[in-house]
């Protein structure tokens, strides 16, 4: 409450009458209205709302008045200040609005361009599917296993009841290291890790082994002597070749798509008896044998409709000896499949040395999960 | 194995209507497994006619060569009855001979088509044929095929005459079945997979062996435990040998040579025995078979002079060796054109020998193929016999009454197995009856009802074990029936936790834009050079293989460089440029003199065993190697990029670390193939654990790739041995940070590292990081020093830090750097 105004100032004060306040009112109303942009807003609030506006300056006189016309007076200047304090706050919100608008505008880029400022990084395929392919068995409570390249000559064949004068031997091309007598290969096949296995563990043993191995063929499109397989080993009670079947019908709807089937031939191999080939229905034209268009011969099969995927069978008793395991409680499956092999079919690699050339162009084309 | 349908039907009654792609497929099936099918004389149409030779007059011609005009009556299958004029290039034949001629609308092999044409100033109207052109092979005559006189009468249809037409399935033969190697086997199969009668036809009356025949001693009953020999004379070597014989056995694979020649291949493929006929007239005194004496010689048929082996057995006469028995015969006592007496020698051979002896001599035959596999050792009579039946019908000779046979066929070897094994093993139903019922089939002989006592037949030495009869039941009852379960796996604990940190560090570099590649392992001593590796460089210590597929890459890779650089080379020539290449693969350090022991398998290793074979093997550690060449930032309408340099190399490996939860602390190096100033080796803790950098500038020249490629190879094995499995939570101050930054005048050797370490020392435990931030040289910094900046900053666990404290940490910080590395403050 300010005191008694003892010092009148006609010059100071201004009249607070109806009329005179109307015209503040209008007057600032007016220059609100008509402020282009923020800073005359700005320059509008101090002139007509300041507290050297005129209206500022009426709404000190106010309490010099004598009580009657303090109050017509403050009811009137203060109504006259809200509306115009309310036409500034909606002015001022219209003009936010449109000096950021004008800013978005001036702020426009193309955003066409490119970015591309670090090249892409990739993982190998080969990588990427034994990884996949290892999570397939994970799911099912199987266990990864591994074992060295360069490996012993008796777990690459004998142990494998390949002894050292088995016609099978000269199957699998082998190279073998100097001097010979260290009885040290490159292994053929990622077999000896089965041996590896039930000899390290006890059943029941479910283990999965992707990993490289190496034959003395020559390098050209479908032939590497350095590939990819994956071995699997199961030994425990009761199995069967039914749950070898189970496995890769499981194992190839996984890896191929839901319908994808496999079928066993008899065949041989000296670590699995009975032993057989699986072959796959052809997820292309589903065992059809015929291409698209229905006249001419699947490519992918080769008018077959099943692909050659890999060997399998039972345990022979004999390796479930040398590994320590008692065949007479025990059985158990083997399998193993190509990986190169099988990422040829699932993706279309028309060249096994795509694999190996180290062309980034490959890799980067699976990315860093396949 | 190819295996003309016609030649397998001959011993089975397969249903008329099965065709052949049904037999193939059930053959597939039993195990035979369908390689390709042929259908030989298919690519023939079109009138192939007999015709009679009327005329026949040569006509010189300009360009020397002499042409016959002919005219030949093929009655009406030219639809006028006249004679057809043809010309002819051939002179093997003579007016009057009947030919085999193709008229005008016919297409012959590789889809020649013939028609009337003028040639030679003649209008030609067909052709007369060779046996080459009719795809029948070189059957020898070097010209057209001259029938003989009786073969039929002009216009009549050749195909039938000439065994034009037939179906061949050609089988891929696993090891264990052999005896597939013969029509005898392959339609013993025929006959298992239709349930169709079968006649064997080594089931034959043979005469009884006496004493009069060629005197054969065997010294070696093991390595030969059966020798019969037979003797045909007064043969005549000019006979030519039966179409349909030449024509089955160039449709199995093999070439006609000559009759007799001919007829102990068509033995062998139709009974799967192995025979060698040797001209009785060079043979000089008993046969004698015996082990070779070591250095012992032998030229065999394919002209080798070979250098025996005292394990190799040999056929001997008085001259000494004749023969590598089961494999080869020699050149001394081969059959000729003018052989007249021929003895057919029919043996088992102990298959472990024959497979060395191949082996031994690199030697591939039709008989060591099928002798090392092992055939019936109880058919060396009737094959002997029926080789001398087709000499004597087709060659004109006799049979000597004289029967050698030395020694017996050994005992077939009796399995047991229970009944109920073949179920238990493949999961399906198959009840003892079905069991016992299918071992007959395949040629057992079974005696017993649960437990079941089986012989095998003599023609499967493959089935010894109880196992092996579980899948010949198998096989029969079917493969497709096996039912598909999931096996009840327990609890699995997933990947261990080295797979798992192996898995992260693919994806870390993956992240950062490295590309991975997969390389061979193999290589040469060049690769070192190339690296610039010393003389006494531990990586030219490398594991070495007796058989490299290149004789300039016989080692096994001890580092991965040499495959990165070339994977970079190679993306660089193909136009890839901006690299950057990661390979995480194991190397091969090997140990010198172990040996890796052949142990024995019918039972478990004891642990010594176990650890001897183990230690005999060469260190394999994982290693991991990053090459980077070309930009690491792309330019681009941003501006320019940033190269990748020797830091790139040192950050990716410290980036990969971060990931496992350790850190890697860095150190001036020098190491080949690393440019000496700009290397570093790379430690986890005070270990070793390899070097990043930029590659030397000669060897950047050297192995072709840009220079200042950057590289990095690390022992990953022991990254991952130190990897922080469960990272502890980490606990942080929520007080505010106090930050200072100190710049140090410093001789330039320092290592900028040292620096920040002895900072953080000196700064005590509020200390919470030092990081540098700037390196300057310049006019204000004297000659041969620099200055680094480092921004430090200061937080208490438990409290605001007042001015002094942080002061007094820095003053602490600078004070020992000073005292340490000489550091003054700027």
């Amino acid at each position: 409450m300010s005191a008694p105004n003892n010092s009148f100032d006609p010059v100071q004060v201004t009249p607070l009458g109806e009329e005179q306040v109307f015209a503040m009112r209008d007057a600032a109303l007016q220059a609100i209205e008509a402020a282009a942009d923020l800073d005359a807003l700005k320059q509008v609030r101090t002139e007509h709302a300041g507290d050297r506006s005129p209206l500022g300056l009426a709404n000190r006189e106010i309490g010099a008045l004598p009580p009657q016309a303090k109050k017509d007076a403050g009811m009137r200047v203060g109504q006259v200040r809200g509306a115009v304090n309310q036409a500034l706050a909606a002015r001022q919100e219209v003009l936010e609005a449109e000096a950021e608008e004008r800013m978005l505008l001036t702020e426009t880029v193309d955003v066409t361009v490119p970015w591309d400022r670090s090249p892409r990084g990739a993982r190998h395929p080969i990588t990427m599917m034994s990884e996949r392919i290892a999570d397939i068995f994970v799911a099912m409570g199987w266990e990864v296993a591994e074992g060295p390249l360069v490996e012993a000559e008796w777990l690459n064949f004998d142990a494998l009841n390949l002894g050292a004068d088995h016609p099978a031997r000269t199957m699998q091309d082998t190279f073998w290291t100097e001097p010979a007598e260290n009885n040290v290969v490159l292994r053929t096949h990622t077999s000896p890790v089965q041996a590896r296995t039930m000899l390290t563990r006890t059943p029941p043993i479910y283990v999965v082994c992707p990993g490289r191995v190496f034959r003395t063929d020559e390098y050209d499109a479908t032939h590497s002597p350095m590939f990819h397989q994956v071995e699997g080993l199961v030994v425990d009670e009761g199995i069967t070749m039914a749950h070898l079947k189970g496995s890769l019908d499981h194992f190839a709807q996984a890896v191929f798509g839901e319908g994808i089937t496999t079928r066993f031939r008899p065949s041989y191999f000296p670590f699995t008896e009975p032993s057989a080939e699986v072959d796959l229905i052809c997820f292309v034209c589903r065992g059809s044998g015929l291409a698209e268009s229905g006249e001419s011969a699947c490519r992918t099969c080769r008018g077959e409709g099943w692909i050659e995927w890999g060997g399998c069978g039972v345990v022979n008793p004999r390796v479930l000896t040398a590994c320590g395991v008692d065949p007479e409680r025990y059985t158990g499956f083997a399998f193993g499949m190509g990986i190169d092999r099988t990422l040829m079919f699932r993706h279309g690699v028309g060249d096994l040395r795509s694999f190996f050339e180290g062309d980034v162009r490959f890799s980067r084309a699976f990315g860093t999960e396949i | 194995m190819k295996a003309p349908v016609s030649w397998i039907r001959e011993y089975v009654d397969l249903p008329a209507a099965a065709t052949t792609d049904e037999l193939a497929a059930r053959l597939t099936a039993l195990g035979l497994k369908l390689e390709a099918l042929e259908r030989p004389g298919a690519d023939i149409t079109g009138p192939l006619v007999i015709g009679r030779v009327l005329t026949m007059d040569p006509e010189p011609q300009k360009n020397g060569k002499t042409i016959n005009w002919c005219t030949v009556d093929v009655a009406d299958a030219n639809g006028t009855g006249e004679p057809q004029g043809i010309v002819c290039g051939a002179h093997n034949f003579a007016p009057g001979d009947l030919v085999v001629v193709v008229l005008p609308g016919g297409v012959l092999p590789g889809g020649f088509e013939i028609s009337e044409r003028k040639t030679y100033g003649h209008l030609s109207a067909g052709m007369i044929c060779s046996s080459a052109e009719l795809g029948l092979g070189d059957d020898g005559a070097h010209g057209i095929i001259v029938l003989p006189p009786d073969a039929g009468k002009p216009g009549d249809e050749v195909r039938e005459l000439l065994h034009l037409d037939d179906e061949v399935i050609e089988f891929e033969i696993n090891p264990d079945r052999a005896y597939a190697l013969s029509l005898r086997g392959v339609a013993r199969e025929a006959a298992l997979a239709f349930e169709a009668p079968y006649a064997d036809p080594a089931l034959r009356e043979t005469p009884a062996p006496n004493d009069q025949g060629y005197p054969v001693v065997v010294d070696d009953p093991a390595g030969c435990p059966v020798f019969v020999a037979r003797t045909v004379s007064g043969f005549d070597p000019a006979a030519p040998t039966p179409r349909w014989m030449a024509r089955r056995i160039q449709l199995a694979g093999m070439r006609p040579i000559s009759l007799a020649v001919d007829v102990t291949n068509y033995v062998m493929l139709e009974l799967g025995h192995p025979i060698h006929g040797y001209d009785a007239d060079k043979l000089a005194g008993p046969i004698r078979v015996r082990r070779a004496t070591e250095g012992e010689r032998l030229t065999t048929l394919d002209g080798a002079e070979r250098t025996l082996a005292s394990e190799d057995l040999v056929v001997t006469d008085d001259t000494g060796p004749i023969g590598l028995g089961g494999v080869m015969g020699g050149s001394t006592t081969e059959m000729s054109e003018t052989t007249t007496r021929i003895l057919v020698e029919v043996a088992s051979w102990n298959p472990t020998s024959m497979f060395r002896t191949g082996k031994r001599h690199k030697l591939t035959s039709e008989a060591g193929k099928r002798n090392e596999r092992g055939v019936d050792p109880t058919i060396p009579e009737a094959a002997a016999d029926r080789v001398v039946e087709l000499l004597v019908a087709h060659g004109g000779g006799t049979a000597e009454p004289g029967v050698t046979k030395i020694g017996v066929a050994p005992e077939q070897p009796t399995v047991t197995m229970e009944a109920g094994l073949p179920a238990r093993i493949t999961g399906m139903e198959i009840p003892a009856e079905t069991v016992v019922d299918n071992l007959l089939a395949v040629g057992c002989e079974v005696t017993g009802t649960d437990r079941l006592t089986v012989v095998p037949p003599p023609w499967r030495p493959d089935i010894t074990d109880p196992f092996d009869l579980v899948e010949e039941v198998a096989r029969i009852v079917g493969y497709d029936n096996v039912p598909s379960v999931l096996p009840p796996a327990p609890a699995g604990r997933g990947l261990t936790q080295e797979q798992l940190f192996r898995r992260r560090v693919g994806r870390t570099l993956a992240g950062a834009g490295f590309v991975e590649v997969l390389t061979f392992p193999f290589l040469g001593e060049t690769a070192f050079d190339t690296l610039g590796l010393p003389a006494d460089d531990a990586r030219r210590t490398a594991l070495r293989l007796a058989n490299p597929l290149s004789a300039e890459a016989p080692l096994m890779a001890t580092t991965l460089l040499p495959g990165a650089l070339e994977a970079l080379a190679r993306n660089l020539g193909r136009g890839n440029g901006d690299l950057a290449l990661f390979e995480a693969a194991t190397v091969t350090l090997p140990r010198v003199g172990a040996v890796a022991p052949i142990l024995p398998v019918d039972r478990r290793p004891t642990p010594s065993e176990w650890d001897e074979l183990n230690e005999a093997l060469p260190d394999q550690p994982l290693h991991l190697a990053l090459a980077l060449t070309g930009d690491r930032d792309t330019a681009g309408w941003w501006g320019p990029g940033r190269k990748a340099e020797w830091a790139d190399a040192v950050e990716a490996v410290r980036e990969v670390a971060a990931a496992l939860g350790i850190e890697v602390t860095v150190r001036a190096g020098d190491q080949a193939p690393w440019h000496p100033g700009r290397c570093a080796e790379l430690f986890l803790g005070d270990l070793s654990i390899g070097y990043a950098g930029e590659l030397h500038p000669r060897v950047c020249k050297a192995a072709g790739v840009p220079e200042r490629t950057a590289v990095a190879e690390v022992n990953l094995s022991t990254l991952l041995a130190h990897a922080v499995a469960v990272v502890p939570g980490p606990e942080f101050s929520t007080f505010p940070v106090a930050k200072e930054d100190v710049a140090l005048l410093l001789p330039v050797e320092v290592p900028a590292e040292d620096v920040a370490q002895t900072l953080r020392e000196g700064a005590g435990a509020l200390c919470e990081s030092v990081r540098l931030f700037d390196i300057y040289t310049g006019e204000q910094v004297q000659a041969g020093h620099r200055s680094l900046a480092f921004a430090l900053r200061f937080r208490a666990p438990d409290r605001t830090l007042t001015e002094a404290e942080t002061g007094e940490a820095r003053g602490a910080a600078v004070a020992l750097a000073a005292e340490r590395h000489g550091a003054v403050q700027r």
